[in-house]
């Protein structure tokens, strides 16, 4: 006993207490310790579909969620949950599970959260993709989403209901640049005993902290900054850990027992990371989006770097919006970082570091102007993602926010004169001489 | 010793120690947290003696469930107590009256469950208290096994995973 006394000391002298590792560091390590068996240092890409069982007693324990491990790609991977750990500690949750897509993970959250008949309530300053998806894919399973004008957040009080069972915004606002004053809108939900869900994928972890400011769920499309090399599809919700699930009553999906799993209680059984076994045991087994070990990996690749190319998308793309605004073709420049932009007091308060280095402008000469900018250009690519090291451009009022109406695009900062660029990792004086010869063309 | 946070090293020695414990409120329904940590803590290799003096006499995972601590044959090193904060504490004054009976040096108590007042009487009596925590979880995190389903185990290493 003593001798055991004597190493428990000297192990506890050299652990230390807790450190709090930095972003650049968690980016790079959290979640992926070499290899147990083979000591390999880059995470391996499992390629599998299905795990053995020792025996069928294992396999029950595993099928019951009674103990760790793998049974198919469906619901885990090694592979992706080394990603599903990086993310939840970049955003200082407690667990996370990814998707195939950022839209996946949206809907994977809502369908663990909701039942038909409920509601919940949306900023309308979102990317077009999910207005369509709240606003008309949603009614098709009996969810009712009410969208409200996000600049003023007690319009979130005012559309509450008792049907009401969340709230969502992004943080930073695709495609208009629009900042949401998270903490005014945190105090509503908590208010209201509903948890605020928050999009990140335009500001990522590394410029707003959405668990600070009251959030309770974080979702990321990997698909732009994450990933950030325009290769891989990929989603995330991230849970804080921290939200009540058993008040008021209002969350039975959490709270009773579960018919899909013989009477588990999820809440009870798992704790602060219940939300993320229902999404992925329940939402991800059923209705099946997994994000592929491969694409996992690359997407890995990607946010090794994460922090590092956030400050350089943030530099140029300040450089790029304080160019634009001063160039006499350019009507209006929309870009948080501007001192002159009306969400600028916003953006030093959640966005300390960097406004995001996706923007909006107007050309003079409106629509027929802006698609002009956008055909002449060289180095910028004209497609529909953002957030890769290449520097992207697009119309969005002709393309993304296609599908929706005038009014709509207006206030999701789409209007027919709008062009939106996600500024990328290039010299920044090559992507200025790219729009300036653009825009002598316009 | 403060209770908001445990060092890994603390733990794991704990962990490793104790591979024979007493788990009071063992419960023999399969669906009940309980007996998620009691079947995967013994999958580890754990003995796991159960105490519930609804259920005594009869067995849970194969091993006899007795009605109270002092019924149970020692030595044993380790109380589990998946109680509420409240039974916990008489839990815990039991446990300090059977510590040299029985070989007891650790009290632990689950996830949700913290008794601070019972945890002074037990650390005044030379005992080691865990609060809200599970053996199944730490062990889990400690072993890699809680980052297969996405969870943030805070562990940064760049040595291989090693056994508890």
């Amino acid at each position: 006993m003593t001798q055991d006394k004597d190493a428990l000391d000297e192990a506890l002298a050299a652990e230390g207490p807790p450190r709090d590792y930095g972003i650049e560091t968690r980016a790079i390590h959290a979640g992926a310790r070499p290899d147990a068996t083979t000591g390999a240092r880059s995470t391996p890409i499992f390629q599998t579909t299905s795990y053995v069982f020792d025996d069928v007693d294992h396999a029950a324990s595993l099928f019951n969620l009674q103990t760790f491990g793998y049974i198919y790609s469906r619901m885990t991977n090694p592979t992706v949950a080394v990603l599903e750990e990086r993310i939840a500690s970049l955003e200082d949750g407690r667990a996370a599970v990814a998707s195939a897509s950022g839209h996946a993970a949206q809907f994977l959250a809502f369908a663990t959260l909701l039942d038909p008949g409920d509601e919940f309530v949306s900023a309308n300053s979102l990317y077009g993709g999910s207005l369509t998806q709240f606003g008309i894919t949603f009614k098709r399973m009996g969810w009712t989403c009410h969208f409200v004008d996000a600049d003023d957040p007690e319009n979130f009080e005012r559309a509450m209901t008792p049907k009401c069972k969340a709230i969502f915004v992004e943080s930073l606002a695709n495609p208009g640049g629009i900042v949401v004053d998270l903490e005014a809108v945190g105090a509503i939900a908590r208010r209201h005993g509903v948890p605020l869900i928050v999009d990140n994928t335009m500001a990522t972890p590394c410029l707003c902290r959405p668990f600070e400011w009251g959030a309770d769920i974080v979702i990321h499309s990997m698909t732009k900054f994450i990933g950030g090399h325009g290769n891989s599809m990929g989603g995330m919700i991230v849970e804080s850990g921290r939200f009540d699930w058993w008040q008021g009553g209002k969350f039975p999906t959490m709270t009773e027992p579960d018919p899909g799993y013989h009477g588990l209680t999820f809440a009870e059984t798992f704790g602060d990371f219940g939300f993320t076994m229902k999404a992925r045991a329940v939402a991800l087994r059923d209705f099946g989006p997994a994000l592929s070990p491969m694409n996992a990996y690359f997407l890995l690749q990607g946010v090794e770097t994460l922090p590092i190319r956030m400050e350089r998308h943030c530099a140029n793309a300040q450089a790029v919006a304080e160019w634009l605004a001063a160039h006499p073709k350019v009507a209006w420049v929309r870009y948080a970082g501007l001192p002159s932009d009306r969400y600028h007091a916003l953006a030093k308060k959640y966005l300390p570091k960097g406004a995001g280095a996706v923007f909006t402008f107007g050309v003079d000469g409106g629509y027929e102007a802006g698609i002009r900018v956008v055909e002449a250009c060289e180095l910028f690519s004209h497609l529909a993602n953002i957030g890769d090291t290449r520097s992207l451009i697009l119309h969005p009022a002709s393309t993304t926010h296609r599908q929706l109406s005038d009014e709509q695009r207006a206030a999701a900062g789409a209007g027919p004169d709008v062009v939106r660029v996600s500024i990328g990792l290039e010299t920044v004086d090559d992507i200025v001489a790219d729009l300036d010869q653009a825009l002598k063309q316009a | 010793m403060a209770h908001d946070h445990y060092p890994d090293a603390l733990l794991r020695d704990i962990l490793r120690r104790c591979r024979t414990f007493v788990m009071v409120g063992a419960s023999a329904n399969w669906n009940r947290p309980s007996y998620f940590a009691m079947k995967y803590l013994r999958g580890k290799g754990y003995r796991i003696l159960p105490v519930n003096p609804n259920a005594a006499g009869g067995e849970i995972l194969g091993e006899t469930v007795y009605a109270s601590l002092a019924d149970v044959p020692g030595p044993f090193r380790m109380v589990d107590v998946f109680r509420g904060a409240e039974a916990a504490g008489t839990v815990t004054d039991e446990v300090i009256e059977l510590a040299a009976e029985k070989g007891i040096e650790v009290v632990w108590m689950q996830l949700g469950v913290r008794n601070d007042a019972a945890a002074a009487r037990a650390e005044a009596a030379g005992l080691t208290v865990i609060m809200n925590r599970c053996p199944k979880i730490e062990y889990g995190r400690l072993t890699g096994e809680l980052s297969w389903s996405g969870i943030n185990s805070k562990i940064i290493s760049s040595k291989r995973q090693k056994a508890i």
